[in-house]
């Protein structure tokens, strides 16, 4: 069924190729409007969970993909689906918890149930009610529950990970990754069972790109995060690699710790503190781990909707869940690995201070998003300056460069500026296109 | 417990609120033991168990380092805290330890803003009576609000 979309707003792009990001890619109500049908809604997968949080039948937690509430369910045999939460009677959101155990969905207006499938499978009075031998209302004869159950998303779990999508037609999770990404996504998830940690949400007041794009830009955190530089975690002179897909939309951002301290490149890092000690170095008791395989911190975007981080002991997703325009929320899950012992789990906890809404690194990314934001605001018109590094979207070795940030605006015009679609082949790469049908969408 | 715990109870309470509020934060660490849990925690962790924290500081060290932190290293928008804070529950009493908790709001205010709640929760205490008055052995700051809007900087 196709999407019926308003008029489109153009951009003007200065510059070369993505190399200026007009302010208004940020504050335009239309282009989010697009986005989220464009990106969320249709031929991306996006995060919704993590298998360990839903590990028994009947386990389900409540999420988002962009606005549209989901529900991920675990079934009675084990399986995982993923439906959106809207009953098929009268639109209502009936799933008001956010986690639990279910043995089915009841809508609570008018009781219809629905399996952990989402088949509908209980109408109260389908067949009416007798009164004096005669048979009042019920639902027409033709009424089909097979034909009302809830909007079933396609599902795609790897080691642990869940994604769903609206979009049927949809290409594996494997191709949308592509094989570079897919190779780091695996490092972290390699079929090791996961523990939950715990979970932190914040409410930023930026448009929901700001977040990719700060985990695309290896150019900031040696400059605004003091912490990184003053202890190696991250400094313009380490070891890295910048790592995209075939189109540029999802990235790695790799690195290896070097020694902390001062160095040719702390001179002329205003925020860099030399006499910077910590009371308790507990903060930074990092332990090496095998499967790191090298690098200390991956960083990974997976658009629209993740990120992946890795940062030594400290691991977590990031669900980017838009709001508005204007602001969204980023909700973390925090976790770590069935064979940690009580010690690594500790290590892990306490490295959680570095990130998070408080932490020692992440705070301040938040902050200036919503400066950002307060910037576009003001000067629609304007533009930024995305050089660093050049003009062009490559991949590189060091972290001199904003080629991520490039690379995902190179993918956004391309989804964006295509016309009017009816079906996925927009994100389709080059080669191999995935034709596909959008399904239509119950329940609206 | 009689009348003069109490009151010594209340007056460190208010003291540590007025501590936070006023931005004296290097007195902040003064309030606990060197050997400290200071937790700011969201309630979904909490209840479910689940060990993750916003804020997770487990010596008096720490919480000069987090101190540290947000007069050096963090950036971020320059804000006052105002806290609100129940009378305390005092749940046990000993020669050596209260154990209390107390309902608190915190009001954000940002240059040129209007006053908003930015978070409200429990305070959940375990005060230990020394030489030098009362102190926190652990505070565990659980809170309901349900995002974080943006950021957390301060202490709780």
């Amino acid at each position: 069924m196709s999407t019926v979309e308003t008029p489109r707003t153009e951009l003007t792009w200065p510059g070369e190729g993505t190399s200026r990001i007009p302010y208004a890619a940020y504050t335009s109500e239309e282009l989010y409007r697009r986005e989220l049908e464009r990106f969320f809604y249709r031929s991306h997968w996006c995060y919704v969970g993590l298998e360990a949080e839903i590990p028994e039948p009947g386990n389900f937690k409540r999420t988002v993909i962009g606005e549209r509430s989901v529900i991920v369910v675990r079934d009675k045999d084990g399986a995982i689906n993923v439906v959106e939460n809207v009953c098929a009677h009268r639109g209502v959101a009936f799933c008001r918890a956010r986690h639990g155990t279910v043995k089915d969905f009841v809508c609570p207006y008018h009781q219809w149930s629905y399996d952990l499938k989402g088949n509908l499978q209980g109408v109260p009075f389908r067949r009416g009610v007798k009164q004096d031998g005669q048979v009042h209302g019920g639902m027409p004869k033709d009424f089909d529950p097979k034909d009302n159950g809830l909007n079933k998303l396609k599902v795609a779990t790897r080691n642990g990970v869940i994604f769903a999508s609206f979009d049927h037609g949809i290409e594996s999770l494997e191709d949308f990754l592509g094989p570079d990404v897919l190779h780091y996504f695996d490092r972290v998830f390699d079929g090791r069972k996961l523990t939950i940690l715990g979970y932190s949400r914040q409410r930023i007041p930026g448009n929901w790109k700001l977040m990719q794009e700060n985990i695309k830009d290896p150019y900031h955190p040696g400059l605004l995060h003091t912490w990184f530089i003053t202890f190696g975690l991250w400094r313009a002179d380490q070891k890295s690699q910048m790592v995209m897909d075939a189109h540029g939309r999802h990235a790695c951002m790799i690195s290896r710790r070097n020694q902390g301290g001062a160095s040719e490149v702390t001179k002329g890092v205003s925020s860099f503190k030399e006499d910077m000690t910590l009371n308790d170095p507990r903060f930074l008791d990092v332990q090496p781990e095998p499967w790191w395989g090298g690098p200390t911190a991956v960083m990974m975007t997976l658009f629209p909707s993740v990120i992946i981080q890795q940062q030594v002991n400290s691991v977590s997703t990031r669900h980017i869940q838009p709001v508005g325009k204007d602001a969204f929320d980023f909700v973390w899950t925090h976790f770590g690995f069935e064979e940690d012992d009580a010690e690594m789990t500790q290590r892990r906890l306490r490295q959680a201070n570095l990130f998070g809404p408080a932490g020692f690194v992440s705070a301040d990314d938040g902050e200036v998003i919503e400066f950002s934001q307060q910037g576009f605001r003001q000067r629609p018109e304007h533009a930024t300056v995305v050089e660093m590094g050049g003009r062009e979207v490559e991949n590189t070795d060091h972290m001199v460069t904003e080629t991520l940030i490039r690379g995902m605006y190179r993918y956004w015009r391309k989804v964006m500026e295509a016309g009017p679609v009816h079906t996925s082949t927009l994100a389709a790469p080059e080669s191999g296109v995935a034709q596909s049908k959008e399904r239509g969408r119950r329940c609206t | 417990m009689n009348f003069e715990t109490y009151q010594a109870l209340l007056r460190f309470y208010t003291d540590y609120a007025a501590c936070i509020d006023h931005g004296d934060l290097d007195r902040w660490p003064d309030f606990f033991l060197d050997d400290c849990v200071y937790r700011v925690q969201p309630r979904e962790n909490y209840d479910r168990g689940l060990p993750l924290a916003t804020m997770s500081l487990e010596s008096k060290g720490m919480l000069k380092d987090r101190v540290y932190g947000v007069k050096e290293t963090l950036f971020h928008d320059p804000y006052y805290q105002r806290h609100i804070v129940g009378a305390p529950m005092v749940l046990e009493d000993t020669a050596e330890l209260i154990v209390s908790e107390a309902n608190y709001v915190v009001i954000r205010t940002k240059p040129g803003e209007p006053s908003e709640v930015y978070n409200a929760g429990r305070y959940l205490d375990r005060i230990r009576r020394t030489a030098d008055g009362l102190r926190f052995e652990q505070r565990l700051c659980v809170f309901d609000s349900e995002l974080i809007p943006n950021s957390l900087i301060y202490p709780i």
